[in-house]
């Protein structure tokens, strides 16, 4: 039982837990000796290299729910590796750098906690070969996105922005899942591998179409792809650690991880030619343009991101040897320079006080270091040879040229690549070239743990391009093979002769300058289309919700009155509308034709229970009604002991005498006042309380007539005696036979009883208080609110004491 | 309600209805009873106590929160359940051991017992719980 990717993929969760500990303890150096667990992780990757490169793949298996068919499977091959080593290796520089962008924050603890059992469930996402286990990932993934956008939780807007990363992600893993499924069970397996394994019956399959639709979905909105992009721009509410690593450099990689994972079952069908490259294009294209009309540089920076996943998507969409092996490359040399950026706009927010590039300038001087790395990156996200970024842009215009619409797309990468350069310019070389500004913190040199992360990415750019041969060709060969489905070697070089590709990044690279000196008018362009805003999918996403709230309140404004009364009568008509439509429809009328058995006796108890009930509903005074009522009560107790059930019958006599107790406690309370319901109430009152009555003398008749089954109380009557040494079978039933039952209603009469006794010493005054007191917190006078009819549930018939 | 006669028989009623209610949790396995009724009765008569007495003096006379009954027989019903992991059977199988008595016979005694023992704790629990409080004020 091989348990080696399980156990990398715990033990970020185990650490995880102890992180806020261990904070505590160390302080100052946590960061550095969490980072201690990803670098490990790292190199435990790393170590299965050789083996991966060969082509072959490691597999282990642990039975977790074996009756669903879902196993603890996971499978490391080049797709996993490549990507394992990007969420392990840049975790570790995240959680260092982390320690120094949040130094002496209180919470520290907390954001290490998240940030780690964010990379345990990124691990389980990649590694998973069960796709519902991939699946129960894919949604850690977004609830710990949820906890770290919503880390700086005392502020509304980013509460909102959590919230909004949540419902987009977590609505689309809800069609994923349902595609999943339809997956299994279209190739009669929830294996990856196996699945994998039959593309053409997948393709073929009627079920193809709709989990194809349902998948995208789930990958798109993970991956921030139009219409659903607007949620990324927003998630940068979070820290800037956790935008370098969650929304940049690794958990929007999901979706595309996703699409490359199935697109040898999936792909190479018009319609995922069609639906993925149109999504990946059009996304491409509009938020690059989005991105050079922000000023601030971590919006900038969003919306470069979620162009970066429109053209991972649209390669995959292309498909084919070229395509995949651009997006390998371009997946891995945006991580590396995006994740440096982002580490850079946080590093000058840290240091300067602001990340508005039209309020920084001239920064080289005082923080040389952090300029360099950023002027690197930028270079590589601009396509600048000799760095990594050259080489990924260029197979993605070789991949273009030779593309299907060859044409469009071509033009589409080449605008959005000049925009992106633009971007990469303003948001890497504008802040340290120039004349100084003054900034709301006097500029200086920010510590080690700030700019190592952003120079390690942006060297690695550096060494990773001038000498792909070093490593980058064999992972990336890898990779390609994996989502291929097919070996294929991957050989990148700087110089590929003077060729189209060439010279369309010269275009590019032009572009991007010309793009970058006008961008000012270029952005007062853009505020003119601003109120079509309004008018985008984050207005609809808003109008969903309203309207999915308003649902909400008035369905509970309709069924939640807070009068006792109405939810009695609401429970009463559902119960006599469903059984009565099926006794209606399915049911016949029996009449009981046997009176032989009848006693005098019995006609005597009924005729009491009868003149009782009319009693009780005619007395004047409450006690009278209570009286009468227990009479009643009494009279069904006898029915019990006549019909030979003295368990019942007992218990009947306990409980009524203590329901009398308890009403005449209840009614105490309330003050003596006469008839307070108009006539056409009380009609309505005794006209479903008629209805009621009839119903259920129909349905015990019928249901003392219909035997489907042979009855069970012989075999229990059989064994009570030799198996559960009892001859109480009412009582071996309870305590033993079903035993299970009464320890579940035994919980429900406990939480009812507390329930009850937390209505009766929390009065609205009281509650109203302590709702005040607290008014930091949110729910407080809501919950408050809510209670507020319970409490006090016939404020009509004069105030309860 | 300030009555002598009442007051005089309630010191009398209630180990009467105690032992009475114990009575009936322990034969319930045989006969007419069990924890349900018998938690119904042990309440009872702390009801007619506090009727007698007063509810501070049945509290005083309970020596422990009714809330607290309801956690402990939970966990006692809880814990009779789990006997049977620990054996290797599955939750909630029964386990029956028996003793010779000299001059008595065989006495068998078993995890249903124990478990209608919890029902007859949150019994007891649930009920004080919600009358109590409003005999109090």
């Amino acid at each position: 039982m091989a348990v080696g990717m399980l156990t990398a993929i715990l033990s970020g969760f185990v650490l995880a837990i102890l992180a806020p500990g261990l904070y505590r303890i160390v302080r100052g150096g946590a960061g550095w000796l969490l980072a201690l667990l990803p670098l490990g992780l790292a190199i435990y990757f790393a170590s299965h290299a050789p083996l991966i490169a060969s082509g072959d793949a490691l597999s282990e298996s642990n039975s977790w729910v074996p009756a669903l068919g879902v196993d603890l499977s996971f499978r490391l091959d080049g797709l996993s590796m490549l990507l394992s080593l990007l969420i392990t290796g840049v975790g570790a520089l995240i959680l260092v750098y982390a320690g120094g962008y949040l130094a002496g924050h209180p919470q520290l603890g907390r954001l290490y906690a998240f940030l780690l059992m964010f990379m345990g469930s990124m691990l389980g996402l990649v590694l998973a070969d069960n796709i519902l286990l991939l699946f129960v990932f894919w949604e850690l993934t977004s609830i710990s996105s949820y906890l770290l956008i919503g880390f700086d939780h005392e502020r509304a807007a980013a509460r909102s922005a959590a919230l909004q990363a949540l419902l987009v992600t977590g609505g689309g893993g809800l069609a994923l899942m349902a595609g999943l499924l339809l997956l299994g069970q279209a190739g009669g397996s929830l294996e990856l591998s196996t699945l994998l394994l039959q593309a053409d019956h997948l393709r073929s399959h009627p079920l193809y179409l709709p989990s194809l639709v349902l998948i995208l979905i789930g990958a798109f909105t993970k991956s921030a792809q139009f219409p659903f992009h607007f949620w990324l721009p927003g998630a940068m509410e979070a820290p800037t650690p956790v935008s370098a690593y969650l929304h940049s450099a690794t958990m929007v990689k999901a979706g595309i991880y996703l699409l490359a994972r199935l697109s040898p079952a999936l792909g190479g069908t018009d319609a995922w030619f069609l639906s993925v490259t149109t999504v990946g294009g059009v996304t491409m294209l509009l938020s690059a343009w989005l991105a050079i009309t922000q000023s601030d540089m971590k919006r900038i920076l969003a919306y470069s991101t979620v162009s970066a996943l429109g053209t991972l998507t649209l390669l995959l969409g292309l498909g084919g040897t070229l395509a995949v092996q651009a997006a390998m490359a371009f997946l891995v040399g945006h991580a590396l320079y995006k994740g440096a950026l982002f580490l850079v706009a946080g590093t000058l927010d840290h240091q300067t006080g602001t990340r508005d590039v039209d309020r920084l300038g001239g920064l080289f001087r005082a923080m040389p270091i952090t300029a360099l790395a950023a002027g690197f990156a930028a270079l590589s996200m601009a396509g600048i040879a000799p760095l990594f970024g050259f080489l990924s842009k260029e197979l993605f215009y070789e991949a273009a040229l030779r593309a299907p619409a060859a044409a469009w797309i071509t033009a589409a990468a080449v605008t959005a690549n000049i925009l992106l350069a633009a971007a990469a310019f303003i948001v890497g070389i504008r802040p340290f070239l120039g004349k100084a500004v003054p900034t709301p913190k006097p500029a200086r040199e920010a510590p080690l743990s700030l700019w190592m992360g952003s120079v390690v990415l942006a060297s690695l750019g550096a060494v990773m391009g001038l000498w792909p041969a070093l490593g980058t060709d064999g992972l990336l060969s890898a990779a390609g093979t994996a989502v291929l489905g097919e070996t294929v070697s991957i050989h990148l070089s700087l110089w590929h002769g003077l060729t189209l590709a060439l010279a369309l990044s010269a275009v590019t690279l032009i572009g991007g300058v010309i793009v970058y000196v006008s961008r000012g008018l270029l952005r007062r362009l853009a505020s003119r289309w601003e109120s079509l805003g309004q008018f985008g999918p984050a207005r609809w996403y808003e109008l969903v919700l309203l309207g999915l709230n308003g649902l909400a309140g008035g369905q509970t404004r309709l069924l939640q009155s807070g009068y006792l009364r109405y939810y009695l009568m609401i429970v009463l008509v559902a119960t006599v509308g469903l059984t009565g439509t099926t006794l209606a429809t399915r049911g016949h009328l029996v009449k009981p034709t046997d009176w032989s058995g009848l006693h005098f006796y019995d006609v005597g108890l009924v005729v009491l229970i009868l003149m009782a009930t009319v009693a009780t509903v005619l007395a004047r005074t409450r006690l009278a009604a209570i009286a009468a009522l227990g009479v009643v009560g009494y009279s069904v107790a006898l029915v019990f002991v006549v019909f030979g059930a003295p368990d019942v019958a007992m218990t009947q006599f306990l409980i009524e005498t203590l329901t009398v107790i308890l009403f005449v406690l209840v009614f105490y309370h309330l003050p003596e006042t006469p008839a307070l319901s108009s006539a056409l109430a009380r009609g309505r009152d005794a006209l479903i309380a008629t209805t009621v009555g009839v119903l259920m003398t129909a349905f015990v008749l019928i249901a003392t007539e219909v035997q489907y089954q042979p009855p069970i109380s012989e075999y229990f009557a059989e064994h009570s005696l030799p198996d559960a040494h009892g001859r109480n079978l009412v009582n071996v039933i309870l305590v033993d036979f079903r035993g299970l039952d009464t320890l579940g209603e035994l919980t429900v009469l406990a939480a009812a009883g507390i329930g009850v006794y937390a209505l009766l010493k929390l009065r609205v005054g009281k509650q109203r208080g302590t709702a005040s007191a607290a008014s930091g917190s949110e729910c407080a006078p809501s919950a408050g609110d809510a209670s507020l009819p319970i409490a006090n549930p016939m404020p009509k018939e004069g105030e309860v004491s | 309600m300030n009555s002598l006669i009442l007051k005089v028989a309630t010191r009398f009623m209630l180990p009467l209805l105690l032992l009475f209610s114990i009575f009936l949790l322990l034969r319930g396995h045989n006969q007419p009873g069990g924890g349900f009724s018998g938690g119904l009765v042990g309440a009872s008569a702390f009801v007619l106590y506090s009727f007698a007495f007063g509810v501070p003096e049945t509290r005083q006379a309970l020596g422990v929160d009714p809330r607290g009954l309801i956690g402990a027989g939970l966990l006692v019903a809880i814990g009779s359940g789990l006997l049977a992991l620990f054996m290797g059977r599955p939750f909630m199988t029964s386990v029956w051991g028996q003793l010779d008595v000299p001059g008595l016979g065989t006495l068998y005694f078993g995890t249903p017992l124990v478990f209608d023992a919890g029902v007859y704790l949150v019994v007891i629990g649930v009920t004080l719980s919600v009358i109590l409080p409003l005999a109090e004020e």
